[in-house]
């Protein structure tokens, strides 16, 4: 090791005013704000560059000269990133890329932000106010064949897009793609994102033989008035289902892929109508061949390292749960604020209000009246597309015994039904102490959603004191207490 | 909603205590009802490690139930499902230098005449039970008595085995009581339960269960962290400790103490547990805790310092001032029993424990002196209301 964490001069220096987690577009956003608010921040981000997973960046080596083709306003996220380096060679910010942070631990205006680099231990951070702004994951519902390789994440199609500029499917970049080679992707699952993900396939030269939306439309007539208030979402909407009919790609509404075929990867899937309850309507199943399939239901928070202080968590209207937040996004805790996504899933748009909201906040600034009627409006739309797109409990119906819900510790359906029905279990917890389901590498990130909705519980929160995988090694040099 | 079929006993807690109870209880031909605010093992059962030992546990009633356990729970391993894990791996217990391997001498003698099976492994042989055992150490003791059951599982079927009925996420608001004192049931948000006897296996929180029934009884928490490596291919066979532990399992101190507890699982990871500090109902991470494993376990398994932890949890052992269970009849409030207060050793003791319960229910003979044990014992200058029985 390079650093010795457990040498106290080499530790933190002096603390931060805050310690923001995560630069995606909340984190990011807030840093900036919160710098030219007088703080003194340092930044922690997984990633090498910030941007999060919604401002991805094509590897250099691939050359791609026009990434902002695959994003959303990508001005918002480059004025950003050059004030990011701006306050960083002033001295006013310290972004530190490359860090996963396994805990945040503290208390008041004392905090100690804990994290890791691939190699090594980081050192601690020490702050006076900690920001999550930790983003979310993909909310997997499984079905027979969800785990056969061809099989992606909606999200993780998108991601793949963006930065590795490669078309599931095919594995290669679409410009590198002979035409007959371009595979067939099935979009599937439930939400906005289908469609965006839909678009920049079809727009990159994959052929998107359906968009399976488990979800109608129907429930968005009963948010008219929200959805009339946010016209720059209705624009985007309009035009993913322009640039989607130009490629001839219609969604099938009230619809799920309730199977994936293949033997080495996915060649078909098996595509039926839902009853209002996402129940699968018997003898509607018909056959769609493909050569790749991207899946979504919409997106988790990421909430470990704020549940582990204790923050309070709500259910959303999308089903998940998220942080409960404070007009100026403080969570239950003092001292912990939350934006973006954490708070409940509302896209980038609103993360980046959100983040200068927080930082207002934080600074104990007066939040601009702009910014609060940005985020109501954003945030109401929000709710109506988590509401519109929230999973009915009939989803559970599309799976047998016999597949896999806990990919990692290979747990079946049927285990999970038995620790339910047979052995006491009343919760997602309990369901895991009896089954392992949720123990394995990604700690129940992929199988959570599915495991608390067969054990007929509301979401359960996040609960992981260490957020992601440490070294016995590295713990066991932590500076002594 | 009174119950048609009132059970001849109503059990609070289905952890692994309330568990065996009411398994023993209908062996013994009692109809029982258990009742629990949570799920199954949703309590200190299933934060615990399924540590099923002996080693750790000097001559004197403690050890006298927890060999009975070990009895009980071969027997058991036989009637339950393979689901439950009982793996009768044994127990290392390492000594650092030679003044730690004379006093673990000592102990094991002590042990042995209780009739423990200790057999002292020279230096040069601990290589052969734990190949990758740090180099440097004076000795050890082999306890081929030591187990390990999976505690969740243990509990859930055990509870199925007893055929209880359950009454899971209702939280006894009410222990009820005739005229004369005597108990006659308890009331949940949804129902009554009447029945001529009630047990208190409510652990960590059997003194809220006490004071229900308006009896005092001084079970506080004592916070434990155990970390969970990612899986690997059989690395540690046994229950591997330092000599130490034994001291940090005896002691009430309520500073924090460790000494690593190192095993591998069934499944592949590698369990490190577990800390010791008396903190209340504290559900904050602390990364001194994590350090201190961290180091214990690498001082005895260097192998393991590049391997991942995938998980860190906490519990709240049942900690009563003596380090002794409550077990047995109340004879402040007739009908109440208490099987509660195991601290960390739960699992282990829940056999026996369950068969004393089930003993005392039925009238028969009780399977060991059920005296140190008394839940109206004295427990002495430590039990003095603390800030730590508040949260």
């Amino acid at each position: 090791m390079t650093t010795s964490p457990s040498d106290p001069a080499a530790g933190a220096g002096p603390a931060a005013d805050l310690a923001v987690v995560g630069a995606g577009p909340a984190g990011l956003a807030a840093a900036v704000t919160a710098a030219a608010l007088g703080l003194t921040v340092t930044l922690l981000d997984a990633g090498a560059r910030p941007g999060g997973q919604y401002y991805r960046h094509p590897d250099p080596a691939l050359g791609a000269t026009r990434p902002q083709a695959l994003h959303h306003d990508w001005k918002a996220f480059t004025g950003r990133e050059a004030e990011l380096r701006a306050y960083e060679r002033a001295g006013r910010v310290r972004h530190l890329p490359n860090r996963q942070v396994w805990s945040v631990t503290g208390s008041g205006a004392d905090w100690t932000v804990h994290s890791r680099t691939d190699d090594e231990a980081g050192q601690p951070v020490r702050a006076r106010a900690v920001l999550f702004a930790t983003g979310a994951y993909e909310r997997q519902l499984p079905f027979p064949g969800w785990t056969l390789p061809g099989v992606v994440g909606a999200g993780g199609a998108q991601a793949m897009l963006k930065s590795g500029l490669v078309l599931p499917g095919t594995g290669v970049p679409p410009a590198r793609a002979k035409p007959r080679a371009r595979g067939r992707v099935v979009v599937a699952g439930s939400g906005p994102l289908l469609l965006a993900v839909a678009a920049s396939l079809a727009a990159a030269g994959a052929r998107v033989p359906a968009v399976v939306e488990a979800a109608g439309y129907g429930p968005y007539a009963r948010h008219t008035g929200t959805l009339l208030r946010n016209p720059a979402k209705l624009a985007e909407g309009a035009r993913y289902g322009g640039a989607l009919l130009r490629h001839r790609v219609r969604p099938l509404l009230r619809h799920a892929v309730v199977e994936a075929h293949g033997t080495d990867r996915v060649e078909a899937v098996t595509v039926a109508r839902l009853d209002h309850d996402w129940r699968p309507l018997p003898g509607t199943g018909r056959r769609i061949p493909c050569d790749a399939l991207a899946v979504g239901h919409g997106l988790v928070p990421e909430l470990s390292l704020a549940t582990a202080l204790g923050c309070a968590t709500r259910t959303a209207a999308d089903g998940t749960a998220a942080l409960v937040l404070t007009p100026g996004l403080r969570t239950s805790v003092p001292g912990v604020w939350a934006a973006g996504e954490t708070g409940g899933i509302g896209g980038a748009q609103l993360a980046l209000t959100e983040g200068e909201i927080a930082a207002h906040s934080i600074a104990g600034r007066a939040v601009p009246a702009a910014l609060v009627r940005r985020r109501a409006r954003l945030r109401a739309f929000a709710d109506a597309m988590g509401a519109a797109h929230r999973p009915g409990g009939g989803w559970t119906g599309w799976l047998p015994e016999e597949t896999a819900v806990c990919r990692c510790e290979e747990v079946p359906a049927g285990r999970i039904r038995e620790a339910v029905e047979e052995l006491g279990a009343t919760d997602a917890r309990t369901v895991k102490l009896l089954t392992r389901a949720g123990m394995g590498w990604c700690q129940g990130r992929v199988c959570g959603p599915a495991v608390a909705a067969l054990a007929g519980g509301g979401p359960a929160a996040d609960r992981r004191p260490l957020a992601c995988p440490v070294r016995l090694g590295e713990l066991a040099e932590l500076p002594v207490d | 909603m009174p119950n048609r079929h009132s059970p001849d006993v109503v059990i609070i807690g289905a952890g692994v205590v309330g568990a065996a109870c009411a398994y023993y209880a209908a062996r013994s031909g009692l109809t029982v009802a258990v009742v629990d605010r949570g799920p199954v093992a949703g309590g200190t059962t299933g934060a615990g490690e399924g540590n099923l030992l002996v080693s750790d546990k000097e001559a004197g009633p403690e050890l006298d139930l927890a060999l009975l356990s070990t009895r009980l729970w071969r027997e058991l391993s036989a009637a339950l499902p393979p689901e439950t894990e009982y793996e009768p791996k044994g127990g290392l217990v390492v000594a650092p230098d030679e003044p730690a391997l004379q006093a673990l001498r000592t102990f094991a003698e002590g042990q042995r005449k209780a009739g423990v099976t200790a057999a002292e492994i020279p230096a040069d042989r601990l290589a052969d039970l734990e190949p990758h055992l740090a180099p440097g150490l004076a000795g050890g003791f082999h306890y081929p008595q030591d187990a390990q059951v999976q505690p969740a599982q243990a509990a859930a079927r055990l509870l199925a085995a007893s055929g209880a009925a359950l009454h899971l996420g209702e939280e006894v608001t009410a222990i009820l009581r005739g005229p004369a004192g005597a108990v006659r049931g308890v009331r949940t948000p949804r129902r009554e339960l009447l029945a001529p006897a009630v047990v208190n296996a409510a652990g960590t929180w059997g003194g809220e269960a006490a004071r229900l029934a308006g009896v005092h009884l001084p079970v506080l928490p004592r916070r434990g962290f155990v970390l969970v490596t990612e899986p690997l291919p059989r690395v540690v066979r046994h229950k591997v400790y330092a000599a130490d532990y034994i001291a940090d399992v005896a002691s009430g101190s309520a500073a924090l103490q460790s000494s690593a507890v190192v095993e591998g699982t069934p499944g592949g990871p590698v369990l490190i547990g577990a800390t010791r500090e008396r903190v209340g109902f504290d559900r904050s991470l602390s990364t001194e805790a994590l350090r201190r494993l961290a180091a214990q376990a690498t001082a005895l398994f260097p192998v393991l310092a590049g391997v991942q932890v995938l998980r860190a949890y906490h519990g709240f052992r049942p900690y009563l001032p003596d380090h002794l269970p409550a077990i047995g009849p109340d004879p402040r409030v007739p009908g109440l029993h208490h099987a509660c207060g195991h601290e960390g050793a739960g699992i282990g003791l829940a056999p026996a424990t369950g068969a004393l319960v089930a003993a005392a229910l039925t009238g028969a003979e009780p399977p060991l002196d059920p005296a140190p044990f008394r839940p109206e014992r004295d427990f002495g200058p430590a039990d003095a209301p603390t800030q730590e029985q508040q949260s």
